[in-house]
Protein backbone atom coordinates (compact mmCIF):
# COMPACT_ATOMS: atom_id res chain seq x y z
CA UNK A 1 0.00 0.00 0.00
CA UNK A 2 2.43 2.36 0.72
CA UNK A 3 4.03 2.94 -2.70
CA UNK A 4 0.83 4.50 -3.34
CA UNK A 5 -0.41 6.05 -0.66
CA UNK A 6 0.47 9.40 -2.21
CA UNK A 7 -1.58 8.62 -5.08
CA UNK A 8 -5.72 9.58 -4.95
CA UNK A 9 -7.93 6.77 -6.02
CA UNK A 10 -10.12 6.84 -8.60
CA UNK A 11 -13.92 7.00 -7.89
CA UNK A 12 -13.83 2.83 -7.72
CA UNK A 13 -11.74 2.69 -5.69
CA UNK A 14 -13.67 5.46 -3.23
CA UNK A 15 -16.09 3.69 -3.55
CA UNK A 16 -14.68 0.56 -2.40
CA UNK A 17 -13.17 1.94 0.53
CA UNK A 18 -16.54 2.84 0.84
CA UNK A 19 -18.00 -0.27 0.85
CA UNK A 20 -15.66 -2.33 2.98
CA UNK A 21 -15.48 0.31 5.70
CA UNK A 22 -19.94 -0.04 5.21
CA UNK A 23 -19.71 -4.14 5.75
CA UNK A 24 -17.13 -3.62 8.87
CA UNK A 25 -19.61 -1.18 10.61
CA UNK A 26 -22.11 -3.29 9.55
CA UNK A 27 -20.42 -6.19 11.39
CA UNK A 28 -20.81 -8.40 8.46
CA UNK A 29 -16.60 -8.50 7.58
CA UNK A 30 -13.50 -7.33 9.58
CA UNK A 31 -10.64 -5.22 7.75
CA UNK A 32 -8.28 -8.34 9.25
CA UNK A 33 -10.00 -10.97 7.14
CA UNK A 34 -10.23 -8.64 4.37
CA UNK A 35 -5.89 -8.36 4.82
CA UNK A 36 -5.69 -12.03 5.41
CA UNK A 37 -7.54 -12.37 1.92
CA UNK A 38 -5.31 -10.16 0.14
CA UNK A 39 -2.38 -11.66 1.46
CA UNK A 40 -2.97 -15.02 0.89
CA UNK A 41 -3.81 -14.61 -2.68
CA UNK A 42 -0.93 -12.24 -2.90
CA UNK A 43 1.77 -15.00 -1.59
CA UNK A 44 0.45 -18.35 -0.96
CA UNK A 45 -2.48 -18.98 -3.59
CA UNK A 46 -0.98 -18.70 -6.73
CA UNK A 47 -0.76 -20.42 -9.55
CA UNK A 48 1.76 -22.69 -8.01
CA UNK A 49 -0.63 -24.95 -6.87
CA UNK A 50 -1.91 -25.78 -10.63
CA UNK A 51 1.58 -26.32 -11.03
CA UNK A 52 1.64 -29.09 -8.52
CA UNK A 53 -1.31 -30.59 -9.86
CA UNK A 54 0.08 -30.70 -13.68
CA UNK A 55 3.51 -31.78 -12.71
CA UNK A 56 1.92 -34.80 -10.89
CA UNK A 57 -0.02 -35.86 -13.72
CA UNK A 58 3.11 -35.68 -16.10
CA UNK A 59 4.46 -38.30 -14.06
CA UNK A 60 1.87 -40.26 -12.26
CA UNK A 61 -0.42 -41.39 -15.30
CA UNK A 62 -2.99 -42.49 -13.00
CA UNK A 63 -3.56 -39.47 -11.34
CA UNK A 64 -3.40 -37.99 -15.00
CA UNK A 65 -6.79 -40.26 -15.43
CA UNK A 66 -8.37 -39.67 -12.76
CA UNK A 67 -7.55 -36.06 -12.85
CA UNK A 68 -9.20 -35.64 -16.50
CA UNK A 69 -12.19 -37.90 -15.12
CA UNK A 70 -12.95 -36.02 -11.89
CA UNK A 71 -10.89 -33.02 -11.81
CA UNK A 72 -12.58 -31.54 -8.05
CA UNK A 73 -11.47 -35.20 -6.16
CA UNK A 74 -8.07 -35.44 -8.33
CA UNK A 75 -6.50 -32.20 -6.59
CA UNK A 76 -8.30 -32.69 -3.56
CA UNK A 77 -5.83 -35.64 -3.27
CA UNK A 78 -2.76 -32.76 -2.84
CA UNK A 79 -4.86 -31.16 -0.49
CA UNK A 80 -5.79 -28.35 -3.39
CA UNK A 81 -9.53 -27.17 -3.12
CA UNK A 82 -12.12 -24.63 -1.83
CA UNK A 83 -14.28 -22.36 -3.54
CA UNK A 84 -14.71 -22.57 -7.51
CA UNK A 85 -12.40 -25.16 -7.39
CA UNK A 86 -15.83 -27.84 -7.22
CA UNK A 87 -16.49 -26.77 -10.96
CA UNK A 88 -12.98 -27.85 -12.34
CA UNK A 89 -12.56 -29.38 -15.39
CA UNK A 90 -9.04 -30.23 -16.49
CA UNK A 91 -9.00 -30.63 -20.38
CA UNK A 92 -5.53 -31.96 -21.81
CA UNK A 93 -3.54 -30.69 -24.53
CA UNK A 94 -1.83 -32.92 -27.46
CA UNK A 95 -0.12 -33.68 -30.23
CA UNK A 96 -3.28 -32.93 -31.99
CA UNK A 97 -5.17 -30.96 -29.68
CA UNK A 98 -4.49 -27.72 -28.09
CA UNK A 99 -7.02 -25.89 -25.45
CA UNK A 100 -7.54 -22.30 -25.02
CA UNK A 101 -9.72 -20.84 -21.73
CA UNK A 102 -11.95 -18.11 -21.30
CA UNK A 103 -14.68 -16.48 -19.72
CA UNK A 104 -16.23 -14.69 -22.38
CA UNK A 105 -19.17 -13.27 -19.63
CA UNK A 106 -17.27 -11.86 -16.76
CA UNK A 107 -14.04 -13.70 -15.62
CA UNK A 108 -14.85 -16.75 -13.82
CA UNK A 109 -11.37 -18.63 -13.48
CA UNK A 110 -10.23 -21.46 -11.13
CA UNK A 111 -8.66 -19.53 -8.37
CA UNK A 112 -7.48 -22.19 -5.43
CA UNK A 113 -4.78 -23.40 -8.40
CA UNK A 114 -4.57 -20.49 -10.59
CA UNK A 115 -4.37 -17.38 -8.30
CA UNK A 116 -6.07 -14.29 -9.29
CA UNK A 117 -6.20 -13.93 -13.39
CA UNK A 118 -4.01 -11.13 -14.62
CA UNK A 119 -5.63 -8.19 -16.06
CA UNK A 120 -5.54 -9.49 -19.70
CA UNK A 121 -7.55 -12.30 -18.72
CA UNK A 122 -9.86 -10.08 -17.80
CA UNK A 123 -10.19 -7.49 -20.65
CA UNK A 124 -12.49 -7.23 -23.37
CA UNK A 125 -10.42 -7.79 -26.17
CA UNK A 126 -9.22 -10.98 -25.10
CA UNK A 127 -12.88 -12.44 -23.83
CA UNK A 128 -14.06 -11.33 -27.35
CA UNK A 129 -10.96 -12.56 -29.61
CA UNK A 130 -10.10 -15.67 -27.64
CA UNK A 131 -13.77 -17.24 -28.71
CA UNK A 132 -13.77 -15.19 -32.67
CA UNK A 133 -10.12 -15.97 -33.40
CA UNK A 134 -8.03 -17.88 -30.61
CA UNK A 135 -4.72 -18.60 -33.40
CA UNK A 136 -4.23 -15.02 -33.65
CA UNK A 137 -4.77 -14.82 -30.13
CA UNK A 138 -1.68 -17.65 -29.16
CA UNK A 139 0.23 -15.79 -32.13
CA UNK A 140 0.39 -12.86 -30.04
CA UNK A 141 1.16 -15.25 -26.92
CA UNK A 142 3.93 -16.63 -29.14
CA UNK A 143 2.28 -19.74 -29.70
CA UNK A 144 2.11 -21.40 -33.04
CA UNK A 145 -0.60 -23.73 -33.83
CA UNK A 146 -0.10 -25.17 -37.18
CA UNK A 147 -3.13 -25.91 -38.98
CA UNK A 148 -3.62 -29.71 -39.03
CA UNK A 149 -3.96 -29.03 -34.89
CA UNK A 150 -7.44 -28.58 -34.00
CA UNK A 151 -7.98 -25.63 -31.15
CA UNK A 152 -10.59 -26.01 -28.14
CA UNK A 153 -11.79 -22.76 -26.41
CA UNK A 154 -13.69 -23.46 -23.63
CA UNK A 155 -15.97 -20.52 -22.24
CA UNK A 156 -16.40 -20.69 -18.52
CA UNK A 157 -19.42 -20.96 -16.73
CA UNK A 158 -21.58 -21.09 -13.38
CA UNK A 159 -21.06 -24.53 -13.75
CA UNK A 160 -17.29 -25.29 -15.05
CA UNK A 161 -14.18 -23.63 -14.62
CA UNK A 162 -11.16 -25.28 -17.19
CA UNK A 163 -7.52 -25.54 -16.40
CA UNK A 164 -5.40 -26.75 -19.11
CA UNK A 165 -2.91 -29.67 -18.67
CA UNK A 166 -0.16 -28.97 -20.87
CA UNK A 167 1.85 -31.30 -23.04
CA UNK A 168 5.49 -32.23 -20.80
CA UNK A 169 8.16 -30.55 -22.68
CA UNK A 170 10.67 -32.71 -23.96
CA UNK A 171 13.95 -33.10 -22.31
CA UNK A 172 12.94 -33.78 -19.33
CA UNK A 173 12.50 -37.52 -18.81
CA UNK A 174 14.39 -37.78 -15.74
CA UNK A 175 13.29 -34.52 -13.61
CA UNK A 176 11.76 -34.98 -10.39
CA UNK A 177 8.26 -33.77 -9.83
CA UNK A 178 9.49 -30.38 -7.92
CA UNK A 179 11.56 -29.83 -10.99
CA UNK A 180 8.69 -30.30 -13.11
CA UNK A 181 6.38 -28.30 -11.47
CA UNK A 182 8.63 -25.21 -12.16
CA UNK A 183 8.05 -25.50 -15.54
CA UNK A 184 4.44 -25.19 -15.37
CA UNK A 185 3.77 -21.19 -16.05
CA UNK A 186 0.01 -20.00 -15.30
CA UNK A 187 -0.33 -18.93 -18.85
CA UNK A 188 0.17 -22.13 -20.21
CA UNK A 189 -2.68 -23.23 -17.87
CA UNK A 190 -4.63 -20.98 -19.20
CA UNK A 191 -3.64 -22.32 -22.63
CA UNK A 192 -2.30 -19.51 -24.26
CA UNK A 193 1.60 -20.64 -24.18
CA UNK A 194 2.92 -23.96 -23.65
CA UNK A 195 4.60 -24.97 -20.15
CA UNK A 196 8.51 -23.60 -20.28
CA UNK A 197 11.10 -25.38 -21.99
CA UNK A 198 14.01 -27.04 -20.03
CA UNK B 1 -2.86 -7.89 -24.61
CA UNK B 2 -0.17 -8.95 -21.99
CA UNK B 3 3.47 -7.45 -21.19
CA UNK B 4 1.75 -4.18 -19.11
CA UNK B 5 -1.73 -6.94 -18.18
CA UNK B 6 0.30 -9.61 -16.99
CA UNK B 7 -0.29 -9.32 -12.99
CA UNK B 8 -3.91 -9.57 -11.75
CA UNK B 9 -3.98 -5.81 -9.98
CA UNK B 10 -2.68 -2.83 -11.22
CA UNK B 11 -3.24 -0.95 -8.21
CA UNK B 12 -3.48 -2.10 -4.10
CA UNK B 13 -7.14 -0.71 -4.24
CA UNK B 14 -8.38 -3.61 -6.60
CA UNK B 15 -6.66 -5.97 -4.23
CA UNK B 16 -9.03 -4.79 -1.38
CA UNK B 17 -12.17 -4.83 -3.47
CA UNK B 18 -11.75 -8.30 -4.61
CA UNK B 19 -10.94 -9.20 -1.20
CA UNK B 20 -13.66 -7.79 0.20
CA UNK B 21 -16.35 -9.64 -2.20
CA UNK B 22 -14.88 -12.83 -1.22
CA UNK B 23 -15.11 -12.35 2.65
CA UNK B 24 -18.42 -10.73 2.64
CA UNK B 25 -19.89 -13.25 0.58
CA UNK B 26 -18.70 -15.97 2.95
CA UNK B 27 -19.82 -13.74 6.19
CA UNK B 28 -23.02 -13.43 4.48
CA UNK B 29 -23.26 -17.52 3.67
CA UNK B 30 -24.06 -16.82 0.38
CA UNK B 31 -23.40 -18.92 -2.83
CA UNK B 32 -20.34 -17.32 -4.98
CA UNK B 33 -22.67 -17.31 -7.56
CA UNK B 34 -24.98 -14.25 -5.68
CA UNK B 35 -21.66 -12.26 -6.56
CA UNK B 36 -20.99 -13.60 -9.47
CA UNK B 37 -24.25 -13.13 -10.75
CA UNK B 38 -23.90 -9.46 -10.38
CA UNK B 39 -20.37 -9.25 -11.75
CA UNK B 40 -21.81 -10.58 -14.64
CA UNK B 41 -24.37 -8.12 -15.10
CA UNK B 42 -21.83 -5.29 -14.15
CA UNK B 43 -19.57 -6.53 -17.08
CA UNK B 44 -22.43 -6.98 -19.78
CA UNK B 45 -23.94 -3.40 -18.62
CA UNK B 46 -20.53 -1.33 -19.62
CA UNK B 47 -18.26 -3.90 -21.63
CA UNK B 48 -15.92 -1.30 -22.27
CA UNK B 49 -15.55 -0.14 -18.23
CA UNK B 50 -12.48 -1.16 -16.45
CA UNK B 51 -12.72 -4.93 -14.65
CA UNK B 52 -12.50 -3.92 -11.61
CA UNK B 53 -14.99 -0.86 -11.76
CA UNK B 54 -17.61 -3.59 -13.07
CA UNK B 55 -16.62 -5.19 -9.84
CA UNK B 56 -16.77 -2.65 -7.56
CA UNK B 57 -20.09 -2.12 -8.72
CA UNK B 58 -21.57 -5.64 -8.58
CA UNK B 59 -19.87 -5.44 -4.79
CA UNK B 60 -22.15 -1.97 -4.17
CA UNK B 61 -25.24 -4.11 -5.81
CA UNK B 62 -24.35 -6.50 -3.55
CA UNK B 63 -24.04 -4.23 -0.17
CA UNK B 64 -27.13 -2.26 -1.32
CA UNK B 65 -29.20 -5.89 -1.38
CA UNK B 66 -28.45 -6.02 2.37
CA UNK B 67 -31.15 -5.18 4.92
CA UNK B 68 -30.51 -1.41 6.76
CA UNK B 69 -30.10 -3.38 9.90
CA UNK B 70 -27.29 -5.24 8.03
Amino acid sequence: MTTHAARPLPPAGERAAALEALLVAKGVISADAVDAVVDAFENEIGPRHGARVVARAWVDPAFRRRLLADAPSAIAELGVGGAEAEHLVVVENTEDVRNLVVCTLCSCYPWPVLGIPPLWYKSFAYRSRAVSEPRAVLREFGTEVPDDVEVRVWDASAEQRYLVLPERPEGTGEWTEEQLAALVTRDSMIGVTRAASP
Amino acid sequence: MTAAHDVPFEEPWQARAFATAVVAVEALGLPWDAFRDRLKAAVAADAGRPYWDSWVAALDDLVRGLSPAG
